[in-house]
């Protein structure tokens, strides 16, 4: 047996618990939220965590390819990128999963002499750890670019491009820096 | 305060609520204490505390109308207003509040079941907590009506109809009818088993475990151990109910005595019950009341067309147009703007508003 | 193998299981990302609001007065005089949890204090403590716990996390509303000084020159001028709005935001258009520099703040001799015109019961605040087939309806806009039933919450919101979102462009104004963006070129 038969074949088991390590880095009491309320409306977090990890997983037993990998990862990171984790928090439950395949599935590894072939799925969970963390910069770098973004649509392109800008005290400025317009 | 704490807490005063009568029936043979003192205290407790407690949020005025609005407003007669979710007068209120407290309609919102995502089946129900919610207080209902039959004599039609519904089983080929048990009331069971979900509930839910107070376990403790003890009592620790309705008709007419021969169990269902109603009202249970004096349920949206006045409003401090104007008058002039008064240099100002009226 | 980490060690956060603790004890740290800036000096020196001076939330000392907890508790207690609702929803709640997943902040970060019900309880614990008997007996155990600096800020922090969208409201066995106890809340933190920077600015503003931008009334009258410039580029029609004119029969309000900021300022060339259109049927109509704002900070801060505020809409119409009010398109302004207006500063009886002078239509349900909604208005005129549309201008659009919480939460408007945008355009589809009209989700940026610098907080309210926007993107290929709050225009723009950056903003009288066929108009080539109509991409090149 192949070592991608073998995780291809426990993936179900894998997989659940692997979620769990996602959703356990959330305060306790939502847990149970996060894991059980199916309702893709009424709880985007645990349900896109769950779809796009499951594909994350199919992506790992071949060959990584940025293009494929990218998207589903992005889904994933983008919302743990505006949540309350330090990056290597956010970014941390991908490689829990080199861990948790040696533990899981240490009897079979065995059994079939696959501890050889492990470093190089455990180099593709790196890899697209490492992708993940660039997506999460990206993420970031994105919020950064929306507030400065913003602070500037508070004017009206129309009303720049009139040059009336002068005109307009800024919001944030209000009375202080205001006086007499 | 962690939620074993909060278990604990509430267990150990629970357990000492019971030991009470217990010890002071068993051992002190304090009859008249737990059967006639103790019962009307509780019961002069729970009545002016909760018309204490009314009084106390009614003298509240309630300045602004803020219904939450559920569904379409009244307003263009071709677009169909929701008149429960959005009433619009007294008729449509009642009807929300009818369903709001005969139903849980609010609790009934809870996410619908659609979208449910691929061929598993392991969606949960999401409409337990409303239905656990509606089965116990149903349950306790009809065994508060079925209490009747103590209380009064003869005992009306009603109460034996109610007795018959609820203790149907009986016909049904349930093992403990062989047992010389007497009829098993449906809401027995329900009020127990619903009590015990929402006592599960609140441990297994993390979001409700991390909220709950003592004082969210205190009363399920409480209201468990009456339902426990009443079921003791009805089906395994008989008691003479000829005495326990000679006690409780006394009560109800003001001419209480003790009869001989009542178990402790009764006295001690008793003291929960006594327990229970003088807790009412210094508690969450005032819920009960409290859903009636609502703001966002029991007012009709209305403010546009009727108006709502507010006890206590105030005059404030507002900037006038005039002191607006005042400050801006000259760019106001320069812009074309109309304005109230003209600057001092009269032939300046007057030359602006010809130029205005020209504009125009 | 047991020298290798085990998988749970990883993945496992710092700040996770607080459940053997509880929350009171465990402590809020305030976060970048998450806080609004604190209330500059000068602006709370305006408007005469307490405890001026510079400080910063993160600052250990936030330079409050000595007696501040008195002043807290004093403020606590007269507001249960003065409120049933608070009295009420301080002592009923069961903590059943049933809202406690429905606040599109804890949906975003799973973080406990934002379920509602611990929201409310952060203030009930001192409430307890404070005015019931088991509370000061039992302290902890009865839920109450001391009012300290910690807890001040704890409440300062959460309260300033909630957009007071009234969600969790419509699931809760008992109306308890967490809008309310936010409000008061924020009541009682403003006796301390403590708003933030983004409602106080735009507060004094607003007091000041009438709207929150702090526009003065030379430059709003420049800036409509410049969007009538503009409409006739597009159109080739020459507009003529007139401003603070006396006698006119209508007095037009509506936010600021709408003649300032992108995409705001094409709904305002849509009411332009609209009025434009309607002056030959008989609109009399006029702007005011004075009332420029439909929107109201000040119900943001306390409610005396809301109603100096809102005290300026009747006090033009009264100076001006209107008949009546239209207002425009704007959430929380509708909220507190539908729910509060009549009661702080009416009655309105120098004015006239509102009646379309167009259709003739009484609006029966303005009866006493003689102020319409532009929806109820325009969705009016279509129905009684005064507008000539052409929908298909609007092709390029598919467009899905944001209900913005406080029309819909605090007021029903639901079929209004919906009935105004299925005329105007061909391509529209609903987001799934559990995100829209009683139980829409909220933009994740209102009550004030719209700042700059805590847009993680903004972006993980506004997850559930763009997450159902993100559904019918990619099954319907919606491209367009209409939502009728210029606090929704400012906000999901920049929401959208984080999470389905595919999908656009706009108002519901941008619509309008597109598909609106002018008088002796030339053929468009343009929207109101200056983007290439429907079937005009070519031509737009080729002049390009």
């Amino acid at each position: 047996m192949k070592l991608e038969q073998l995780l291809s074949q426990k993936g179900p088991g894998i997989l659940g618990k692997w979620l769990n390590l996602a959703l356990e880095t959330y305060p306790s009491d939502a847990h149970r939220f996060l894991k059980k309320q199916k309702d893709r409306f009424a709880n985007p977090v645990g349900t896109t965590i769950e779809r796009e990890i499951k594909s994350l997983y199919e992506e790992l037993l071949r060959e990584i390819d940025p293009e494929r990998v990218s998207p589903i990862l992005d889904r994933i990171v983008r919302i743990r990128a505006v949540q309350e984790f330090s990056p290597s928090q956010a970014v941390a439950f991908i490689f829990s999963l080199k861990y948790l395949v040696r533990r899981e599935l240490e009897k079979e590894l065995r059994e079939n002499e696959l501890f050889d072939d492990l470093p190089g799925f455990e180099a593709r969970v790196d890899e697209v750890g490492l992708l993940a963390f660039d997506i999460y910069m990206k993420c970031r770098e994105k919020l950064y670019e929306i507030r400065a973004r913003e602070a500037r649509a508070e004017v009206s392109g129309l009303l720049r491009k009139a040059g009336m800008i002068g005109m307009v005290p800024v919001w944030k400025a209000g009375i202080e820096k205001d006086n007499g317009g | 305060m962690n939620f074993v704490v909060g278990i604990l807490f509430s267990g150990i005063a629970m357990i000492i609520l019971i030991l009470i009568p217990w010890v002071g029936v068993g051992a002190f043979d304090l009859r008249l204490v737990f059967g006639i003192i103790v019962p009307y205290l509780a019961l002069a407790t729970f009545f002016v505390g909760i018309v204490l407690r009314v009084i106390n949020w009614a003298r509240s005025p309630v300045p602004f109308r803020i219904p939450t609005t559920a569904g379409q407003q009244w307003s263009l007669p071709w677009i169909k207003p929701n008149r429960i979710d959005n009433p619009k007068g007294t008729g449509g209120v009642v009807v929300r509040m009818i369903f709001e407290v005969l139903l849980f309609r609010s609790l009934f919102r809870n996410t619908r079941l659609e979208f449910r995502k691929g061929p598993k089946i392991t969606y949960e129900w999401e409409k337990w907590l409303w239905l656990a919610a509606l089965v116990f207080h149903y349950s306790f209902l009809v065994i508060f009506l079925r209490h009747f039959r103590f209380f009064l004599d003869p005992v009306p039609a009603f109460i034996h109809i109610l007795e018959r519904l609820d203790g149907f089983l009986q016909m049904g080929p349930l093992p403990v009818s062989g047992l010389g048990v007497p009829e098993v009331y449906i809401t027995d069971m329900l009020l127990l088993l619903a009590l015990l979900y929402l006592f599960l509930r609140r441990l297994y839910v993390h979001q409700t475990r991390y909220i709950s107070l003592p004082a969210d376990y205190f009363p399920l403790f409480l209201l468990l151990t009456l339902g426990l003890t009443g079921v003791l009592m009805r089906y395994f620790l008989r008691v003479d109910l000829t005495a326990v309705k000679e006690l409780a008709i006394g009560l109800v007419k003001f001419h209480p005595k003790v009869p001989e021969g009542i178990g402790v169990i009764f006295y001690i269902h008793l003291f929960m019950l006594c327990t229970l109603i003088a807790y009412f009202p210094f508690s969450k249970l005032v819920h009960m009341a409290g859903i009636f004096l609502s703001p966002t349920r029991n007012l009709s949206n209305n403010s546009r067309f009727v108006r709502h006045i507010n006890p206590w409003n105030y005059p404030v401090k507002v900037h006038t147009y005039e002191e607006y104007e005042d400050e801006f008058r000259d760019k106001m002039i320069e812009a074309g703007l109309p304005v109230e008064k003209m600057p001092e240099k009269a032939e300046e100002g007057a030359g602006a508003k010809e130029e205005e009226e020209k504009k125009e | 193998m047991s020298d290798l980490p085990k998988p749970e060690d990883l993945a496992k956060v710092k700040h996770l299981p607080p459940i053997w603790k509880g929350w009171m004890r465990t402590p809020v740290e305030i976060r970048s990302g998450i806080y609004c800036y604190g209330s500059k000096p000068a602006n709370l020196e305006y408007v005469g609001m307490p405890n001026p001076r510079e400080w910063s939330p993160v600052d250990e000392d936030w330079k409050l007065p000595d007696n501040w907890k008195q002043i807290f508790l004093d403020g606590l207690r007269e507001r249960l005089e003065k409120f049933r609702s608070l009295k009420i929803f301080m002592d009923i709640c069961v903590r059943c949890g049933a809202c406690a997943d429905k606040c599109h902040f804890f949906i975003g970060s799973g973080d406990p204090r934002n379920m509602p019900v611990l929201r409310a309880e952060l203030l009930r614990s001192i409430y307890r403590k404070e005015y019931t008997t088991a509370g000061k007996i039992l302290g902890r155990f009865a839920g109450a716990r001391e009012m300290t600096y910690q807890v001040l800020k704890e409440l300062w922090y959460y309260f300033f996390q909630c957009t007071e969208c009234r969600r969790c409201s419509l699931f809760c066995p008992y109306g308890i509303d967490t809008a309310e106890i936010t409000i008061l809340g924020r009541e009682l933190l403003n006796l301390l000084g403590l708003n933030t920077d983004w409602i106080s600015a735009p507060v004094a503003n607003c007091y000041r020159t009438g709207n929150h931008l702090g526009i003065q009334p030379h430059a709003y009258k420049d800036m409509i001028d410049f969007f009538v410039d503009d409409i006739e580029e597009i159109t080739g029609v020459r507009l003529n709005p007139s401003f603070n004119r006396k006698g006119a029969e209508i007095l037009f309000i509506t936010p600021s935001g709408d003649v300032f900021a992108d995409p705001g300022t094409y709904t305002c060339m849509g009411y332009l258009m609209l009025f434009h259109y309607l002056e030959n049927l008989g609109l009399d109509l006029t702007w005011s520099t004075f009332a420029s704002e439909g929107g109201n900070f000040g119900y943001f801060t306390s409610h005396e703040m809301a109603k100096r505020l809102n005290a300026k809409m009747y006090a033009e119409a009264k100076r001006l001799g209107v008949k009546w009010i239209l207002g425009g398109e704007c959430g929380h302004m509708w909220r507190v015109i539908n729910q509060y207006m009549d009661t702080f500063n009416g009655p309105a009886d120098f004015l006239e019961e509102p009646v379309s002078p167009i259709t003739g239509t009484k609006f029966e349900n303005a009866k006493t605040t003689k102020m319409v909604h532009i929806t109820e208005f325009t969705a009016d005129l279509i129905k009684q087939n005064k507008l000539k549309l052409d929908p298909s201008r609007n092709d390029n659009l598919v467009v899905t309806f944001h209900d913005s919480c406080n029309p819909a939460r605090g007021m029903g408007l639901l079929e209004e806009p919906r009935y105004i945008i299925k005329n105007t355009c061909n391509h529209f589809y609903e987001m799934p039933d559990t995100t829209i009209r009683e139980q829409t989700f909220c933009c994740g940026s209102g009550a004030g919450l719209n700042a700059g610098e805590n847009m993680e907080l903004r972006m993980r309210g506004g997850l559930p919101r763009a997450n159902a926007v993100k559904y019918v993107h990619e099954k319907y290929g919606v491209n367009m979102m209409a939502c009728i709050c210029a606090i929704d225009r400012a906000a999901l723009p920049t929401l959208m462009e984080y999470w389905v950056p595919e999908v656009g903003i706009t108002g519901v009288h941008e619509l309008v104004g597109n598909a609106l066929i002018l008088e002796g108009e030339k053929e468009r080539k343009t929207d109101l963006r200056g983007e290439p109509l429907p079937g005009m991409e070519e031509e737009e090149e080729e002049e390009n070129v």
